[in-house]
């Protein structure tokens, strides 16, 4: 089979989990050129219930279309890491929210306060998923920053685009600094 | 056309658009919102007709009146709506209303599992209304196919002069895909015959070679009478026994007559299989990922995906090669497209369902456990 890259993006409604797992979506599909899969998962109240949406990418066509076993982990709240870190491979990479994820037993996590930074920096909340994608831009390979940033600047309304740029800009910051901080794995090829 | 990224929902739009609907008429309803949604987008700006009515009895209402009037008229809906429209998809198959009812399934009965998908309505979108009637069912599996099967569907409706059910599930829906669409000038668009006759001499539901009498629209000059009670050719009511016989064979007659075209599906890996997965929906997604599993493993598996529904497309079980010994009918609902598989097997192969009903997609793991 195919060798495909899952992702997973989950957290509550309202915290733009949806439109991030678009985005992601857009940029490896349409601006990376891969095959790519979105589906989406939410309960039904407008905020607050869980939300959770599924980006599978792949060199190949994908048949299955929703994620089994992640690669990747971005949990952005307590309930969300509670039910999805289960889901995580061994070596998958793992993302928290740290303003709302505090109860953590993995030591290999990156943990990022996405909804504080927005707090703080931009006075709103609802830009926590556009600095997590800025973050999650650093800590994977399997989508391009390039993509990303493209994909980011076209789905984001016109009027907010600059405070977008940041937000995302800030999330590339964040996780720089948190990988300098992590143990890094591997660490085998002669240098 | 350019790759883009696009929902189920969305490509339902599209293909709606390039078939030439001018009239949408819905009531919102998860998880079909995005459908009316983005046609109040859109149809106005292309000078064509939205309206949100008060509800799924008036929506469905409203689409049949458009449709007598030449538009050519959808709506989309899920479970709970579908259900209040039953009523008015039998006066258009009686009446022979060209029509198309979209409906995205989410979990029942009832309002059920709102947001989560199921394949629960197989059986209500061929039975949900009163009385012997043909209809036509057509089942998307992918972003790509919702597009094409939607204008196929509107060209069926008009064609055959039929309501049309599309029913997709959540899971496609909601799915966002990489698609390119194709320019719309390659599609085929079919428009409902018309007569040319002087306004004297039309019989509204005369039949002729097709079985499917030629439709006038109101306000065309055409003068005529319509209704669900069982009529004439004229029209009008009739208990007359050879003519209601002759009413409701001509509606079986002309769906029967164009069966070959309307049975859609697609087989993979059948040639020289032991066993074969009969899927559609979502669920043929990961039936085909089994298929692809059970192959490297060394097992003769293959899949026939069914992209028609209703008439149930017997033909292509009946046709799977000698070989087949073993049939697989997975789905998200307790058996409904099983019942008809064994029907037309007649116990010529083993046939086995695979149930599930809480509300998640069947997963490749859990289809190999039963094939394998």
């Amino acid at each position: 089979m195919a060798q495909q890259y899952e992702i997973r993006l989950a957290g509550l409604g309202g915290q733009g989990i949806i439109l991030a797992g678009i985005i992601l979506a857009e940029a490896a599909g349409i601006y990376d050129g891969k095959f790519v899969a979105q589906t989406q998962a939410y309960g039904a109240a407008a905020r607050g219930g869980f939300s959770r949406s599924d980006v599978v990418i792949s060199d190949e066509e994908i048949h299955y279309p929703k994620a089994q076993m992640l690669d990747l982990l971005l949990a952005m709240s307590q309930d969300a890491y509670d039910d999805n870190l289960k889901h995580l491979k061994p070596n998958g990479i793992l993302i928290v929210d740290a303003t709302y994820v505090s109860q953590v037993a993995d030591t290999q996590v990156y943990a990022i306060p996405f909804s504080r930074i927005a707090r703080e920096r931009f006075g709103r909340e609802n830009v926590a998923n556009i600095i997590a994608l800025g973050s999650l831009s650093q800590l994977t390979s399997h989508v391009s920053e390039q993509a990303l940033e493209q994909a980011v600047m076209k789905r984001v309304p016109k009027a907010h685009r600059e405070m977008n740029r940041q937000a995302f800009e800030a999330g590339k910051g964040a996780a720089r600094a948190a990988l300098r901080l992590s143990v890094r794995p591997g660490g085998d090829e002669d240098i | 056309m350019e790759p883009q990224l696009l929902m189920g929902n969305e490509a339902c739009v599209e293909g709606a658009i390039v078939a030439g609907i001018t009239f949408y008429a819905g009531y919102p309803i998860t998880p079909s919102n995005e459908i009316g949604e983005i046609m109040s987008r859109r149809l106005p700006r292309l000078g064509r007709t939205f309206i949100q009515m008060e509800d799924e009895i008036a929506s469905m209402a409203a689409v049949i009146g458009a449709s007598i009037a030449g538009a050519k008229a959808m709506t989309a809906t899920s479970g709970p709506g579908f259900s209040l429209m039953q009523e008015n998809i039998g006066f258009a198959a009686m009446a022979e209303v060209p029509c198309v009812v979209v409906n995205v399934m989410r979990g029942g009965p009832s309002t059920g599992l709102p947001t989560l998908p199921s394949q629960g309505d197989v059986q209500q979108a061929r039975w949900g209304t009163h009385g012997d009637h043909p209809i036509i069912v057509l089942t998307p599996s992918s972003v790509r196919e919702a597009f094409d099967l939607t204008i196929k569907a509107v060209n069926f409706s008009e064609q055959y002069r039929t309501p049309v059910i599309m029913l997709m599930d959540e899971v496609i829906g909601h799915l966002r895909e990489k698609v390119v669409l194709p320019q719309p000038e390659s599609i085929d668009i079919i428009n409902r015959a018309r007569p040319t006759c002087p306004p004297e001499w039309y019989r509204p539901f005369e039949d002729n070679k097709s079985g499917v009498p030629l439709m006038a629209a109101f306000g065309d000059g055409y003068r005529y009478h319509i209704t669900g009670l069982t009529h004439d050719e004229m029209g009008f009511p009739t208990t007359k026994p050879c003519e209601v016989d002759a009413a409701i064979n001509r509606l079986f007659k002309k769906i029967r007559q164009g069966f070959d075209e309307i049975m859609l599906c697609e087989t993979f890996l059948t040639d020289d299989a032991t066993c074969v997965i009969v899927a559609y929906g979502s669920v043929a997604r990961t039936a085909k990922s089994v298929v692809l599993q059970l192959r490297t493993a060394g097992k003769k598996a293959g899949l026939l995906k069914l992209q028609t529904l209703w008439p149930f497309p017997r033909r292509a079980i009946e046709g799977l090669p000698q070989s087949v010994k073993e049939l697989y009918v997975p789905e998200m609902n307790m058996g409904q497209i099983y019942r008809e598989v064994l029907r037309v097997n007649q116990g010529r192969r083993t046939v086995r369902k695979i149930s599930k009903v809480d509300g998640e997609l069947i997963t490749p793991q859990e289809m190999v456990q039963v094939v394998a």
